[in-house]
């Protein structure tokens, strides 16, 4: 029942992995998201200033007399001003003719009135963002095209990338902090239901075979269908044990009392002394097998009982005085006296059949080992624990012996003569170890065997 | 005529060699460590104390200070860039094409406020207003002009008394005479009447500061516009005569700016001359300097002084220049 199962790996690991992974990936996703949008964003905008500056210029050429003039308005280039200074290339064709600004910057392909292009290029060493723009100007019979190239240097742009990747980065850890932390707190929850069904399970009485009513999540369903399935098996199962027992018991014991009977009247009727005493033989060995088939059935059941306790509330002084009674006959047959001592009422929750086995099989053991005309005490307190104490005037236990008697089928030296099976005592430790309690055997120092049942 | 021949031929190599500056100087001669050379176009007068304090605090530098116009500066440096490891020059829109087209080295740590520098390369270290620079005397008994419409009203009220006495940059030769024409031309139109008034009283053209104030100072022009007051205080010292007026309907203010050439071979001497400029010269140099040195927390100037960023380039434009050469040409020449 106890042994720890077989552990590989744990569920709620590999939850929080799976979900911390995926969190990290969707971080990382995010960031590289971020950042290429900003990205474009960011040269979109600086494509967005090179183009206004690039059309102010164009907007200035005109033909004025026949000659070309462009009158560069001085916002063209003031617009270009950045946080980094960026250096500022310009070049202004006309008909594919170098005309003003700065040579080494090309226009590669004609560019069409309304389709700018946009390139990133070398230029003196460093990444340029270029714009080519044209215009055809129609003068007096004459026309004539014009083209803009305008490059700024990308500095102010990188810097603003640096910043942004930074950004983005918090933005990712962040995004992943809070998702490993619902990560935890997911994987926890979820797996706090299955704790939750743990916990109902244990905690449920031994007797309690009932199905499990409470909601559980859909996914947990099938285990606790599962669950119920079997206990309602396992109750079945008990069930019919239970039967079997009590069906035994019965099936032995009401033949041997037939036959013991037959011997008694066989006994009565021959009068030869061999006769008579092998007679007697037979029906001291017939009462032995009944009791021992008796004890043992009972044992047994107590086994059984004792894994499945079923606590009542009780009053032991009450049981007691029961059983007092009606094992007052058999004692006055061997001339004792049975006297109950001790509190008036000692309430307590135990099993009351489990109880009243492991008292009468000890007051039984002090009626059989107890001289003539003396008194068995039964004593019953609940100071300074709960307690029941069997005391004789017999023998007493050998001392040798002692810790060996509450064994299966173990049997004093002194009882020899003495009808018994040797499982009266075992029966009440396990009666006392199901109530958590012992079996303590001891003998008095004014002689006489002591049995003490704490619970 | 033998003899001139062959004093002739003697001469050139001089010649060659002085290599026609305006001024030449070295400082600290004879130093072990590496001679700096610096190209600028500020006069030596006016930058020696500078030199002075840098070669004293690193003694084993010496420095061969060059003078010659901002527009020379310019095509000096495009046609040898190894040749100078400074370079110095008033013309704001020169330098930043010079930087923006590679030829100034990028220092990375030089800490100056944003606005006074430009792509780490180009660093501004004065703050300098054009000035209009009178004569008292051809003023005597009236209200001294405060704007240009008032130098205008003057000018018309006694062009006898102007004609021919008027003096200002040839924007086609001196580089920072183009940069404060354009930038005037820029904020208002006054500008170009001025220059139709001027024309018409035939202006006469100068192509530096130096020569302006000289002819001021003895009397050949009464009125010297657009001229750098650092120069015009500096060099009429003791000269009750001149007044130095700053135009109050607007103000053009330039930064002289310093920059380290992408070619020196002295990478490290000339950074430490840049910084000893623009951020490590010693405070009291900042009192005493006879240029106004830039002060990083004004902001008022920030606002007032021309922009170091591309828009610099415009007027640079072949075909812009050509078209405002040609405007002030049909205002100023008649």
């Amino acid at each position: 029942m106890t042994d720890s199962p077989t552990v590989s790996g744990s569920l709620r690991n590999r939850l929080v992995l799976t979900l911390i992974g995926g969190a990290a990936i969707l971080a990382i996703l995010l960031f590289l998201a971020v950042r290429s949008y900003a990205a474009r964003v960011a040269q979109q905008g600086q494509d967005n200033i090179l183009s206004a500056s690039v059309a102010s210029i164009l907007d200035a050429a005109a033909i004025r007399d026949g000659q070309l003039e462009i009158d560069i308005p001085y916002a063209a280039f003031s617009m270009l001003t950045t946080p980094s200074d960026d250096r500022v290339f310009y070049a202004i064709y006309q008909d594919g003719a170098f005309i003003s600004g700065y040579d080494e910057l090309q226009v590669d392909e004609p560019v069409a009135q309304a389709n700018w292009t946009f390139q990133s290029t070398e230029m003196r060493g460093e990444s340029i963002r270029q714009v080519n723009a044209g215009r055809t100007l129609v003068g007096l019979g004459k026309q004539t095209q014009i083209e803009v190239a305008l490059g700024q240097t990308q500095d102010a742009l990188s810097q603003t990338m640096d910043q942004i990747s930074r950004n983005a980065a918090f933005l990712g850890i962040g995004f992943f902090l809070l998702a490993a932390c619902l990560s935890f707190w997911v994987a926890s929850t979820t797996i706090g239901q299955l704790n939750k069904l743990t916990t109902s399970v244990t905690r449920r009485g031994p007797q309690d075979l009932s199905p499990f009513r409470k909601p559980v999540p859909r996914e947990m369903a099938p285990l606790v269908t599962s669950l119920n399935s079997l206990m309602g098996r396992l109750d079945q199962s008990l069930g019919q044990s239970e039967d079997f027992i009590a069906e035994a018991a019965h099936r032995v014991r009401t033949p041997l009392a037939t036959v013991r009977s037959y011997a008694e009247a066989t006994l009565h009727r021959v009068e030869r002394k061999e006769n008579r005493e092998a007679l007697r033989a037979m029906v001291r060995a017939i009462d032995e097998s009944s009791r021992a088939a008796g004890q043992l059935l009972d044992h047994a059941m107590i086994t059984f009982r004792a894994d499945h306790l079923e606590r009542e509330d009780i009053d032991l002084v009450v049981l007691t005085k029961d059983l007092v009674q009606r094992l007052t006959p058999i004692a006055e047959m061997r001339e004792l006296t049975l006297s109950l001592t001790g509190a008036r009422a000692v309430p307590y929750s135990g099993d009351p059949i489990l109880l009243q086995n492991a008292v009468r099989n000890m007051i039984d053991n002090a009626l059989k080992y107890a001289p003539v005309d003396s008194t068995v005490v039964i004593d019953v307190r609940a100071d300074p624990n709960v307690q029941i104490k069997v005391s004789d005037a017999g023998p007493g236990f050998p001392s040798e012996e002692i810790d060996m008697l509450t064994r299966r089928f173990e049997r004093g030296q002194n009882a020899t003569g003495t009808i018994g099976s040797g499982l009266g005592l075992t029966i009440a430790q396990d009666v006392a170890t199901a109530h958590g309690g012992t079996l303590e055997l001891s003998n008095k120092p004014e002689g006489g065997a002591c049995v003490i049942l704490s619970l | 005529m033998r003899y001139l021949i062959a004093v002739i031929l003697l001469l050139l190599p001089l010649c060659a060699s002085a290599d026609d500056w305006e001024e030449r100087f070295v400082f600290n001669e004879g130093a072990e460590g590496p001679q700096l050379r610096v190209i600028s176009s500020t006069d030596t007068l006016l930058f020696a104390p500078f030199i002075e304090g840098f070669v004293a605090e690193n003694p084993l530098i010496s420095v061969e200070y060059l003078v010659t116009g901002s527009a020379d500066i310019d095509r000096r440096v495009r046609a040898n860039p190894s040749a100078f490891d400074v370079i110095i020059s008033s013309a704001m829109d020169l330098q930043l094409k010079l930087a923006n087209d590679g030829f100034a080295l990028r220092l990375e740590d030089v800490e100056v406020p944003p606005w006074t520098q430009w792509h780490h390369s180009l660093f501004a270290f004065t703050s300098e207003p054009a000035t209009i620079v009178i004569n008292r005397s051809a003023f005597e008994g009236r209200a001294l002009p405060e704007t240009r419409q008032d130098l205008i009203e003057a000018m018309r009220e006694r062009p006898d008394m102007f004609r021919g006495k008027i003096g200002t940059y040839d924007v086609r030769e001196s580089g920072l005479g183009y940069l404060f024409a354009t930038q005037d031309s820029r904020v208002s139109e006054t500008y170009w009447r001025l220059m139709e008034i001027m024309g018409g009283l035939r202006v006469k053209l100068y192509c530096c500061s130096g020569d302006m104030i000289s002819d001021l100072v003895e009397g050949k022009i009464h009125v010297a516009y657009n001229v750098l007051g650092s120069y015009a205080s500096a060099q009429a010292e003791g000269q009750d005569a001149l007044e130095v007026i700053l135009p109050s309907d607007f103000q053009t203010t330039m930064m002289r700016t310093v920059m380290v050439s992408s070619a020196t071979q002295s990478v490290q001497a000339a950074q430490q001359f840049l910084r000893y400029l623009v951020s490590d010269r010693p405070n009291e140099s900042t009192t005493q300097s006879p240029l106004p040195l830039l002060v990083a927390e004004d902001t008022v100037s920030e606002q007032e002084t021309i922009g170091l960023n591309p828009a610099l380039l415009t007027f640079l434009d072949s075909l812009k220049r050509k078209k405002f050469i040609s405007a002030w040409e049909n205002a100023v020449i008649q």
